[in-house]
Parts: structure tokens; C-alpha cells; sequence
């Protein structure tokens, strides 16, 4: 049995047991131990993961991919895991239970790894079930707060009906296809069933990513769930999913169903509603959920156009450190999160707020920052595509998208300060920088890194 | 030599943010930073070789698989513009204005003026996105964070739309891109071979019309302009009407114009007719303003409707050919001799807010008393943007109706009436102003300070210049080697 291809997962496996095993052993006030323990395995497993970047084969009987897209997505997963760790241990520090929070971070992110390099329906299935149940838990863990357990509530009911659907539409597609295997998708018949059973399961992923139809747990979830938990689940879940709905879309032959058709229209959907909806709130962490699922949408174009792989994975990286830039800028400032609140604290915090602004600016794609760089791809993949509806729906987001931006930014930046703001402590500013330099790396690294990428996944 | 004069700034600007300097240090400092790409250009413009093509190109690698590559280099055109921005960005900075928080005030300028000479000295079309937006950000914090009245809002506008427009822009040079052979966003490539046609040529002009039209900006387009420059710092002003809407104008020279002109010459009618109706209504809407700025920001419009009549006469591919090179002759004087006389009426402006934080003209009259070099000082400057012969407005308009008349006959003198209506609301703005009654309030108005003199009179001598003396620009600007060559009728 292979068991070393899996080696990284492996690690991450070992590293949540014993991260479990000390919190259990630790009492509360040195759980932040776990937070180390974590760190450390998740290096491993990068180092793991890297270490098998070059492979391009098919393990465990062809149930698990291990290619340029798993690589990618591996190491993304471990980095912004690690970035969520990071934010932790001041987040949960009088938290009665803060150590097992480590255990679940990494068991979701195992999850996750376990969602990017499925070659097999099972094996998606088990992995996006993996990732949810975790979610589930992370988003509500703060019990004593009703907005905690609404956001926990509504990610569990949302998950539960679109994993049910996932699970009835692998079923359809394993019975029309003979098994469960991509290998046996690619030669799907073009039979009702066999779109209806397709249909569910992108149902299953589109939740995962927070797209429409299945998003409206991405804002509650932003807003309610621990800033670290929603810098986890804003990111690691559409990293695994995007790269999976991307295997799932390229095996699937066009005869069979116009799937990139319809993630055409679902990411046209997906960005104008999270953009509308991120256009009226007064909240910036529930602002940042909406701004999540529109920068979904852009992702999506990538799906939804043949041989766009390097351009999701890259748009994906600059989406995600920019989006754990942001929330960590939240988290230091206390979760401070009116929007009114952050009136002028570009003078009594500079840097907190430059990340702040690095990352909304990236969103919006201003260059030379990694989002710009990101939807360039984007735009040259659909464009060439000849999707130029695509191109030009997300332009005009684009547009929208900066409105609600400069609505957080230019106060916050341009105003005079009316109050003091708290500040959580040196390790969410140390998270804070990493997150914002990963996100500056990118961008400065993007032309070395960019031929690196995969050009397509496995067939 | 070229990116050292966009990079400088930008270093400038970096220091200026990050080193505790003191405060009155950094207009000098900021001064001297942003003289060093005048003086690099003036280096450029000496070893110019006019024998056609670019000069002083310089290449290096960026995203090699994408086709994009730091490009620079500058022909007659780009090479005039990026001189003139580079003045008027040393007049904004030095310009004494009374700013909280001088440093970072100094930092967003040397910022912009770095983004700018990019701009124009770039030959990567990605390049050239990059600065185009970059010059929004700069924009918005200068007008948003230093701005007076409803800044936030006019700046969140202007950058709204204005991103709108370069995203349409994005859009048209991806498009532009990857339909060249072997993908690249090099501009000297795509000039030399446009290589769209058809409908997909048609829409891809439309795109990038809307967009410079935008910032340029064109008649129905302009609505973000007026706020932005009421709000706005003086010499923010003078940087956004004398530096930022020449990045419009220059576009659709470079871009729609040379790298599509198939399609520009079939919608140039079109086109001739939207620059008419910039002409025309910003001058009548000028004349219905009381607000100083307001009514500069109008005449703007008035003007940047000049440089798209001449642009679109010169893509026109009908008439003599001589007279569609005049034509663009004069858009790219047009737009020179913009820059430095609304630079220099925004500056006046800006030195009347300084004194009275007003800029309502009923709230005026008499000036002249009080600040006679101010007034003289605005004078000139009027009376060139009214396009009194021997100064540059003249030479710039002159040109563009000699070709204009050639081609489309009737909408020049249709647009004449343009240059009567300038006249008209300058005049009476000066009346307004600064002569007639001097109210009580405003005996202790202060005149001008020498340097504030030294600055204004430094740009308007250049106007008188180009107005007495127009040849060195003329030849500069080799109008002939832009015009594309195109069959009657496209």
C-alpha cells in the first residue's frame, strides 16, 4: 500500500491527535502550546507536500490525485491553516476549550486536502463531509453567543441539505457511470439522470464554496463565527472545492452536460448577489462574508472556461491571503466590526489599516497587487474563451465591488479618529504581518511562480 | 533613463511616508524629488532621435509566458506630455499650500508623479493599465484625505467611475492582446500590425471610447469631474485637469487611435460628434456656474472636447492627409497648452481658497486692488484658455479647425461656437473677480507671495512660448507619424 503518497495528510492526521492529546493533558491557561504543536506538524506536512510536488499520478487504486493541482491546493491549504493558527491563541486565550479548537482546524483542513485531490466520488464525498462536520463545530464555538450558534445553525442546516444532495447525486452518477471512479465519468452517457445526479453534486460543492445557491451561510458564518474560524472557513473549504469542482468539470464530457455552462451562469449569479448584498451592510465582518462570496464568482469563471487552472489557482491564492489579511486586521483590532467603529483609525493604527487596505485593494484588482494579477488571468482565460459576457459581468462587478470597499476605507482612512481602539497582542500583529506578506510575495512573485502552475489536472 | 524617472518618485514617495522627516522639510524635499524626472526627460528630449519610432527604449522580463514586460520608451507625442506633467507636477508640489500632515501629503504627490511619467512613457499596454489605475488610487486619497466641502464623496465618485471606465479599458487590451499573433501586450507590436477588424474592432473601440472617454473627460461622461475639482486641493486640481485627463486623451491616441484604426476611421463621425458636444455643452454649462472651480472644471470639458474633435478628424481616414495630421497636431498641443493653463487657473483658484475658503464669484469682485498680480497672473492664464492668439490655446484650436474645416466642415463651425462661449465666460469670470467693486470684506485680501508669482509665471511663460513660438513643439510632436495610414474610408 502506498501509504507514503499520503504522507502529508498523514502528518496532518498525527499533528491533530496530538494537539487533541495535549490540550487534554495541558491545563487551560498553557493550551496555547496546542497552537505550537500545530505550527510545527503543519510545517512537516508542507515540507511533505512539497517534496511531492513534481509527482503526476494516481494513488490508492486511482481514488486520490497526486498532481500539480493537488500540490497547489496542499500547500495553499497548509498556509492559510497555519495563518488561522496563528490568529488563535489570543482569540481563544480565556476560551475554556481553546485547545481543541487546533484539533478541529486541522481535522477540517485534512478534510479539505483530502476534498482537493479526490479522483473519486467516495473520496469527495468523504472529504467534503470531513471538512463540513468540523465547520460546523468551528463556526459555533463560541456557545454563549447567539450569533456564534445562529451562524453555526445556518452552516449546519445549509451543509446538511446540500451534503444530502451531494450524497443522492454521487449515488445517480455511480449508477449511470458504473462506479465511482473519474476514470469511468469520462465516458458518461448524456442521460437525465446522469445531469440531474451532476447537478447535485455541484450542489454539494457550490456549498462548500459559498456560491449561489447554496451561500447564505458565508455572511453568518464571517460574522458570527470566531474571527480565526471565519479566516478558516472563508478560505480552506473554497480552495479544496474550487479545485475539486475543477477535476469533476474538466473529466465530465460536454456531450454529457453543459456543466461549464451553467457555473458560467452560477458565477455571474454569485458575484453580482454577493456584491449587491455587500453593497448595504453596516457590519464589516458580514461585509467581508459578501465580499467572499462575489470574489466566489470570479473564481468560478475560471471553472467555467476549458484549461484555466493556472489562473484559478493563482486568483484563489491572492483571494485567500487577502481575505485572512483582512479578518486578521479584525481580529487585532478585537473584532471590532461596525463599520462606523473603524472612523479614523488609519491615524492610531497605520499598519493594521494599510493591511486592511493592501487587502481590499486586492479584491478590486487595482495593480500591480496579486488580485489584479489573479483576474488578468481571469479576464485573458474567459476572453480568449470567447465568454466575453463573463468577462464584462465581472468587470461590472468590479465596479460595484469598489463602492462598498472605499465605504469601509475612506472613512477609516480619510476621517479624523473619534475613539481608542483596543488591540489584541503581539500574536495576531505577527499573523497579521504574515498574512499581509504572503499576500505582497505573491505579487512580486507571481511571474517566477506563474510558470510553475499546473497546466491541467489529471485526467 | 526613463524608468529611473518613474522610479525616483516612487522611491520619493516611499521615503517620504516612512522617514520621520520634519514636516517643512518635505515640500523642498518633495521638490527636488520630483525635479528629477523633469530633469531625465529634458536629458531624453536632448538625445531625441526624431527620425520616427521610439526613442530611449529600455526592456526588461516581467510575466514573460503572458507577453507582458516592463517597456518603456517615448515618441514625439508621449515625450511632450511626460515633459508637461513633469512641470506641472514640480509647480503643484512647490506650490505653498497650507496641508495637515505635509509629509504624507508630499508622499501621495511624488506617488502620482511617478505613476504618471509612467504612464506615458510606457510602451506595455498592461504597464500602462497598471499606472492608469494607480493614478486613481493617488487620486483618491490627495482629493479624499486633503480635500474640503464633501470630499469622500466627490473622491469615492471619481474613483467609482473612473474604474468603470478602466475596466472597460482592461477588457478592450486583453481583448487587443490575444488577438495578436503570438500574445503580447507590446504596444510598438500591436501599432505595427492592428491586428483587429471586423465587429470584434468595432466593439473593442466602443470599450475603450467609453473608458478614455471617461477620464478624458467626454461629454456624457463627465459627471465625476465637477465634484472631484470643487473639492479638491489647488494644486490636486491643477495635477487632475493638467496631468490626469490628458491620460484620457493620450489613450485614445494611443490606443483606440493606433491600435485599432480600422474601426476608429468607420465611427469616426461619431466620435467628432461627441467631441462637438463636449465642446459645446461644457462651455454652456460653464457659463451657468458661480462657483470659480466649478466653472474652470466645466471649461475642461470644453477643451478635452478640442482634443477628441482633433483625434477624431485625424482617424477619420477622409481629407487631405495634411490635414488630418494638423488636426492632431493640435490635440496634442491641446492638450500641452491645457495642462499648463488650467494648471495655472486651478493654482489661481487654489490661492483665492487659501484667503478666502470660498469660491462662490458673487462673493468677489475687485481683487485687482488688492492682489494685482494675482489678478494680472489670472488674466493671462484666462485669456489663453479663451484662446487669444499668440498664446498657446490659440496655436492648439487653430490647428484642430484647419483640419476640422477639411473634414467634417460643418461641426467645426459648429464648434466655433465653442471658442465664442469660452470667451464670453471667461470674461465675465474676470469681471466677477477682479474687477468692479471690492467688497469691505475682502480689503485685506492678500496678493500673491513671490514664490506663488514665480510658479504661476513660470507656466504661463511657457504658454506665451508655445503661443509666440510653437515650432520646437510642433516638431516635436511629429504628428505625422501617428496618423495611421488608411485608405479613404477606412
Amino acid at each position: 500500500m502506498p501509504l507514503a503518497d499520503l504522507a502529508p495528510e498523514i502528518a496532518v492526521l498525527v499533528t491533530a491527535v496530538l494537539a487533541l492529546l495535549a490540550a487534554m493533558a495541558l491545563p487551560q491557561p498553557r493550551h496555547g502550546w496546542c497552537a505550537g504543536v500545530a505550527l510545527a506538524g503543519l510545517a512537516v506536512a508542507a515540507g511533505l507536500a512539497l517534496s511531492q510536488a513534481g509527482l503526476r499520478q494516481t494513488t490508492f487504486s486511482g481514488t486520490f490525485a497526486l498532481d500539480g493541482a493537488t500540490a497547489s491546493a496542499r500547500l495553499l491549504i497548509l498556509g492559510l491553516t497555519a495563518l488561522s493558527v496563528g490568529l488563535s491563541p489570543a482569540w481563544f486565550a480565556t476560551d475554556r476549550r481553546h485547545g481543541e479548537v487546533y484539533a478541529m482546524l486541522l481535522f477540517s483542513a485534512l478534510g479539505a486536502m483530502a476534498m482537493a485531490g479526490a479522483a473519486d466520488l467516495m473520496q469527495l464525498v468523504m472529504g467534503v463531509l470531513l471538512s463540513s462536520v468540523t465547520g460546523y463545530v468551528l463556526a459555533a464555538y463560541h456557545r454563549d453567543w447567539a450569533i456564534s450558534l445562529e451562524a453555526g445553525m445556518k452552516y449546519f442546516l445549509v451543509g446538511a441539505l446540500a451534503n444530502a444532495l451531494l450524497v443522492i447525486g454521487v449515488v445517480l452518477v455511480m449508477g449511470i457511470a458504473g462506479g465511482p471512479g473519474y476514470a469511468a465519468l469520462g465516458s458518461l452517457p448524456r442521460d437525465p439522470l446522469a445531469v440531474t445526479g451532476l447537478a447535485l453534486v455541484l450542489a454539494g460543492l457550490l456549498f462548500k464554496l459559498g456560491a449561489v445557491p447554496a451561500h447564505p451561510w458565508v455572511p453568518d458564518v464571517a460574522e458570527g463565527a470566531p474571527v480565526p474560524a471565519a479566516a478558516f472557513l472563508t478560505t480552506v473549504p473554497k480552495v479544496a472545492a474550487a479545485v475539486a469542482l475543477y477535476r469533476l468539470v474538466e473529466v465530465v464530457p460536454d456531450e454529457a452536460a453543459p456543466l461549464r455552462l451553467l457555473l458560467g451562469l452560477v458565477a455571474v449569479a454569485t458575484m453580482t448577489l454577493g456584491n449587491l448584498c455587500a453593497l448595504a451592510q453596516d457590519d464589516l465582518r458580514r461585509l467581508i462574508g459578501w465580499s467572499s462570496v462575489s470574489q466566489t464568482g470570479y473564481a468560478l469563471m475560471a471553472v467555467a472556461v476549458a484549461g484555466a487552472l493556472p489562473a484559478l489557482i493563482g486568483f484563489l491564492a491572492a483571494y485567500a491571503f487577502a481575505n485572512v489579511a483582512a479578518l486578521a486586521v479584525v481580529a487585532h483590532l478585537r473584532g471590532r466590526t461596525r463599520i462606523a467603529d473603524w472612523r479614523g483609525l488609519g491615524r492610531s493604527h497605520p499598519a493594521a489599516l494599510a493591511a486592511l487596505a493592501l487587502a481590499f485593494l486586492s479584491f478590486v484588482g487595482v495593480p500591480p497587487l496579486a488580485g489584479f494579477l489573479g483576474k488578468l488571468a481571469l479576464f485573458a482565460a474567459t476572453l480568449e474563451a470567447g465568454l466575453w459576457w463573463l468577462a464584462l459581468a465581472a468587470a461590472a462587478n468590479t465596479v460595484i465591488s469598489l463602492a462598498y470597499y472605499l465605504r469601509v476605507l475612506g472613512p477609516a482612512l480619510l476621517s479624523h479618529p473619534e475613539a481608542e481602539a483596543a488591540v489584541m497582542g503581539r500574536s495576531t500583529a505577527i499573523t497579521l504581518g504574515a498574512a499581509t506578506a504572503a499576500l505582497l510575495a505573491l505579487t512580486a512573485a507571481w511571474a517566477p511562480v506563474w510558470p510553475l502552475l499546473p497546466e491541467a489536472v489529471l485526467p | 533613463m526613463l524608468t529611473l524617472a518613474v522610479i525616483v518618485p516612487l522611491l520619493g514617495a516611499l521615503a517620504l511616508a516612512a522617514l520621520p522627516l520634519d514636516a517643512a522639510r518635505a515640500r523642498p524635499v518633495a521638490t527636488a524629488v520630483a525635479g528629477v524626472p523633469l530633469a531625465l526627460l529634458l536629458l531624453v528630449w536632448a538625445t531625441y532621435d526624431a527620425s520616427g519610432g521610439f526613442s530611449a527604449q529600455a526592456e526588461m522580463p516581467w510575466i514573460p509566458s503572458l507577453g507582458i514586460a516592463w517597456r518603456v520608451g517615448v515618441d514625439g507625442m508621449s515625450l511632450s506630455l511626460a515633459l508637461v506633467s513633469a512641470v506641472i507636477f514640480v509647480a503643484a508640489i512647490a506650490w505653498p499650500i497650507r496641508v495637515s500632515d505635509a509629509r504624507a501629503y508630499h508622499a501621495w504627490m511624488l506617488f502620482l508623479a511617478g505613476v504618471s511619467t509612467g504612464l506615458f512613457v510606457t510602451l506595455d499596454l498592461v504597464l500602462f493599465y497598471v499606472f492608469f489605475d494607480l493614478s486613481l488610487v493617488g487620486m483618491y486619497f490627495l482629493v479624499g484625505r486633503w480635500g474640503h466641502g464633501d470630499a469622500q464623496a466627490a473622491a469615492l465618485k471619481f474613483f467609482v467611475y473612473t474604474l468603470a471606465g478602466s475596466l472597460l479599458i482592461l477588457v478592450g487590451i486583453i481583448v487587443l492582446a490575444l488577438s495578436m499573433p503570438d500574445l503580447t501586450f507590446d504596444m510598438r507590436a500591436i501599432i505595427a500590425a492592428p491586428p483587429l477588424s471586423g465587429p470584434v474592432a468595432g466593439l473593442v473601440l466602443l470599450a475603450l471610447v467609453a473608458g478614455f472617454g471617461i477620464k478624458t473627460p467626454v461629454f456624457p461622461l463627465h459627471t465625476w469631474l465637477p465634484p472631484a475639482h470643487v473639492n479638491a486641493p489647488g494644486p490636486v486640481s491643477a495635477i487632475l485637469a493638467g496631468v490626469l485627463l490628458k491620460m484620457g486623451a493620450y489613450g485614445l491616441v494611443r490606443v483606440a487611435l493606433q491600435m485599432v484604426p480600422e474601426a476608429f476611421a468607420r465611427h469616426a463621425l461619431p466620435i467628432a460628434l461627441l467631441g462637438l458636444a463636449s465642446i459645446l455643452w461644457g462651455a454652456l454649462v460653464a457659463c451657468a456656474q458661480d462657483n470659480l472651480k466649478r466653472r474652470i472644471a466645466y471649461t475642461s470639458v470644453n477643451h478635452m472636447g478640442y482634443v477628441v474633435l482633433g483625434v477624431a478628424v485625424a482617424g477619420s481616414g477622409l481629407g487631405p492627409e495634411a490635414a488630418r495630421q494638423i488636426a492632431l497636431t493640435g490635440a496634442v498641443v491641446e492638450m500641452v497648452a491645457h495642462g499648463l493653463i488650467t494648471g495655472a487657473l486651478f493654482l489661481v483658484a487654489g490661492a483665492i481658497w487659501q484667503r478666502a475658503s470660498d469660491h462662490d464669484m458673487g462673493h468677489f469682485g475687485g481683487l485687482a486692488g488688492p492682489a494685482p498680480r494675482l489678478a494680472g497672473l489670472a488674466t493671462l492664464a484666462a485669456f489663453a484658455s479663451l484662446g487669444l492668439p499668440g498664446l498657446a490655446g490659440f496655436v492648439a484650436e487653430l490647428h484642430v479647425f484647419l483640419g476640422a474645416f477639411a473634414v467634417y466642415p460643418w461641426i467645426a463651425a459648429a464648434g466655433l461656437l465653442g471658442i465664442l462661449l469660452t470667451a464670453a465666460l471667461f470674461l465675465s469670470m474676470l469681471r466677477q473677480v477682479f474687477f468692479g467693486e471690492l467688497p469691505a470684506t475682502r480689503a485685506d485680501f492678500a496678493d500673491l507671495t513671490r514664490r506663488e508669482t514665480a510658479i504661476l509665471g513660470a507656466l504661463l511663460a511657457l504658454v506665451v512660448l508655445i503661443g509666440v513660438w510653437p515650432a520646437w513643439l510642433l516638431s516635436l510632436i511629429d504628428a505625422g507619424s501617428l496618423v495611421p495610414t488608411l485608405g479613404p474610408g477606412g
